[in-house]
């Protein structure tokens, strides 16, 4: 048995806290490249009973079937969650609102997985709105949300993709807003935040420059209780903040289109 | 198995992608009146004039350079005013129709995958193999500027995925785009379309392998904006109702062809795949091609019961595959072509088999009579006879092609599997495709 084989299985048997040195990964992956995991056809056929038990407790079909619009849906998304840690912390702040991360990284992904699993163990009632789904969210946001269903979506220290030939990998682009603007309800809030100038300029004036979304205004922003998360509660952020560097945050809304 | 021997396989395996990747399909398309009919095959386009009966000339000088790779895709403008031609050659070229003047080619990036023409004639919009789909301003530029021109904007993207077709609705509202990543995308097609389509109305999801095709069925005698309907990988026709994006009524052709006793031209290998679709009869009847079957496959389209039902498949001799089909508004004949550009083994020097074939009745066509009503034209009664297969084939001599067509439809197979669906490899092929990865080579070099 590997390494991380062992570890899952320490962490079946226990609620140990998986730990980040058995799932190393790459720093990076390749956005572009063809998927080999599975993608659902369509958001309906999810089945998020799986990842949400405590909100489904009588399995995914009968909550469809008894569908009378009131089931509860993700609302939150975290694009590239990474460790997942801002999904924790938006657990505790939201608790009635089901919140997924996405990360394309497999061994991220599963580590998350663990760590929520972990979570949910040690401190039974909690962090049960919270999960993970491994998946190019680049390409197959529209096979899991469906139009107007999302309230926040986060993208927090994403991949710079310095190189000009390689702007088309980041996940803050002029085509990609398009479908975050169509999977976020009229309202819904995009979050971006970066520790790289460049990169931080680049997802500003995306977000600026699109007419589907205007800039949070600021006293609002001091308001919202999740801005203060966005450079604290992830692992990278507090990379950040142990090195006394800088971030870079843009907050914008999704609106209607004015005729 | 050693290492150098799965490196030496994955090499060839390569090599034949690379060959097969070439081979491109004819198209046919015809004038929303009739009024002329063109065949593209390979880099060459042949018009023919249904009017008046005679081959059309192209004057090409004054637009800039000539197709020199595979067209793609051709389409007349919803009002017959236009033509576009684009391909592998990265070249979009428009055509005034009632001239055969190319009035502006436009140069993009990367090879084009689809090219449609806005229903007011003010647009052009070409979708490119990276999934990026681009607008043209027609009245942005006269006639006479720089030959070749890079003026067209960025419209939408699919991300990083091939997009197969692309389609106006017919009232002109929303642009409509297909991609290999099962994905059917509807856009508000803006006022203002060079400043980008941002508004997603919504997404067609249901297909589970790349989407091929795109048509809409509607009536003319109604006012409501009528139905999408999308083919595929998969071997399934799908209607939907491309407003809310939801799912109408899926048609498996694979399993009709199989029931219907034709199970010795379906193969195992998943080649049903749905390469074309045609709406006729005022929406009701939609003609599908598919990869496997010698004819074509007739679909009823109930708009008012939103219903898609198999009719019949119509059998076409002499290893006649259709490659692409067309039909004029509410016309009483269906055009379809066969024939493929860039096979491997064929002699360079002799011309590319491609036959044209047409099938009338359309007009009459009823579900409950028999087949009686529709007939496969014989080449003297198609119109503009044999003047026009002269020039939509390039010869009449077509009974010493129809061996060579065999090849043409199992080239066809291949370079479409290999262009549309995710290669999958063996762990031990990844891992030597992981050590063999382009960025290391460089590092290698630098060191």
């Amino acid at each position: 048995m590997t390494r991380n084989g062992k570890q899952m299985e320490m962490n079946k048997n226990s609620s140990h806290h998986p730990r980040k040195r058995f799932y190393r990964a790459r720093a990076h992956s390749n956005p572009l490249s063809d998927s080999h995991f599975p993608i659902p056809i369509s958001p309906s056929e999810v089945d998020y009973s799986h990842h949400y038990p405590y909100f489904y407790p009588d399995g995914w079909n009968s909550n469809v079937n008894s569908n009378d619009g009131t089931a509860s849906k993700i609302q939150f998304a975290d694009i590239g969650c990474g460790f997942g840690g801002l999904l924790v912390s938006l657990s505790q702040l939201f608790p009635d609102t089901l919140m997924i991360g996405m990360e394309l990284r497999d061994k991220v992904s599963e580590y998350v997985k663990e760590r929520i699993l972990a979570l949910r163990m040690s401190i039974p009632g909690q962090y049960e709105n919270i999960s993970v789904v491994r998946t190019n969210s680049m390409k197959y946001l529209p096979n899991y949300f469906t139009k107007k269903q999302l309230t926040k979506m986060f993208f927090l220290f994403p991949d710079p993709h310095f190189k000009e030939k390689n702007h088309r990998r980041r996940v803050i682009s002029p085509h990609l807003l398009d479908e975050y603007a169509y999977t976020l309800q009229t309202g819904g809030i995009i979050y971006t935040i970066t520790d790289v100038e460049e990169l931080g300029d680049w997802m500003r004036s995306c977000l600026e420059e699109h007419p589907l979304f205007q800039a949070v205004p600021e006293h609002e922003l001091e308001a919202d209780p999740v801005v203060k998360l966005l450079s604290g509660a992830t692992e990278e952020g507090q990379k950040v903040a142990r090195n006394e560097g800088q971030t870079f945050q843009a907050i914008y809304r999704r609106i209607e289109l004015e005729d | 198995m050693s290492e150098k021997e799965i490196t030496e396989r994955i090499m060839e395996d390569d090599e034949i992608h690379k060959k097969g990747g070439e081979v491109s399909p004819a198209l046919i398309s015809i004038h929303p009146l009739e009024e002329s009919i063109a065949v593209a095959i390979g880099s060459e386009l042949r018009v023919f004039d249904l009017v008046g009966t005679k081959p059309v000339v192209l004057h090409d000088h004054a637009g800039g350079p000539s197709h020199s790779d595979s067209i793609r895709s051709i389409c007349f403008g919803a009002k017959g005013t236009l033509f576009a031609s684009a391909g592998d050659d990265k070249l979009v070229k428009i055509w005034k129709v009632d001239s055969w003047k190319c009035i502006r080619t436009v140069s993009s990036e990367k090879r084009v995958t689809a090219v449609s023409i806005s229903h007011d004639g003010l647009f052009v919009c070409l979708a490119d193999k990276f999934g990026v789909v681009w607008v043209v301003d027609l009245n942005s530029q006269g006639e006479n500027q720089c030959p070749v021109d890079k003026s067209a904007s960025p419209l939408l993207g699919h991300y990083c995925s091939i997009i197969t077709s692309l389609e106006f609705s017919p009232d002109g509202r929303f642009i409509v785009s297909a991609d290999r990543d099962f994905k059917i995308r509807i856009t508000v097609f803006p006022k203002k379309p060079l400043k980008g389509a941002h508004e997603i109305q919504s997404f067609c999801l249901g297909h589970t392998d790349f989407v091929s095709c795109l048509a809409f069925a509607f009536s003319t005698d109604d006012s409501s904006q009528g139905f999408l309907l999308s083919g595929g990988g998969d071997s399934t026709v799908r209607l939907w109702d491309y407003l809310s994006g939801s799912l109408l009524d899926t048609c498996d052709i694979g399993s009709k062809l199989a029931c219907n006793g034709d199970k010795s031209k379906v193969k195992e290998d998943g080649c049903s795949v749905v390469t074309d679709l045609c709406v006729c009869h005022n929406g009701s009847l939609v003609s599908v091609s598919v990869q496997s079957f010698h004819g074509v496959i007739l679909l009823n389209c109930n708009l008012i019961a939103k219903t898609l039902s198999f009719s019949m498949a119509i059998p076409i001799v002499g290893n006649f595959i259709p490659t692409s089909m067309a039909t004029g508004n509410n016309s009483d004949h269906l055009w379809m072509v066969m024939g493929a550009s860039g096979l491997p083994s064929a002699d360079p020097n002799v011309m590319y088999p491609v036959r044209v074939k047409v099938i009338a009745g359309l007009k009459k066509f009823h579900s409950d009579i028999e087949v009686q009503n529709l007939s496969i034209l014989k080449d003297d009664d198609i119109p503009g006879s044999k003047d026009s297969l002269m020039v939509l084939q390039g010869s009449l001599d077509v009974e010493k092609d129809e061996d060579s067509l065999v090849h043409t439809a199992e080239a066809l197979k291949t370079a479409m599997r290999n262009l549309l669906i995710k290669r999958q490899y063996s762990v031990e092929k990844r891992e030597v495709r992981k050590k063999s990865r382009n960025d290391r080579k460089l590092k290698r070099k630098v060191v």
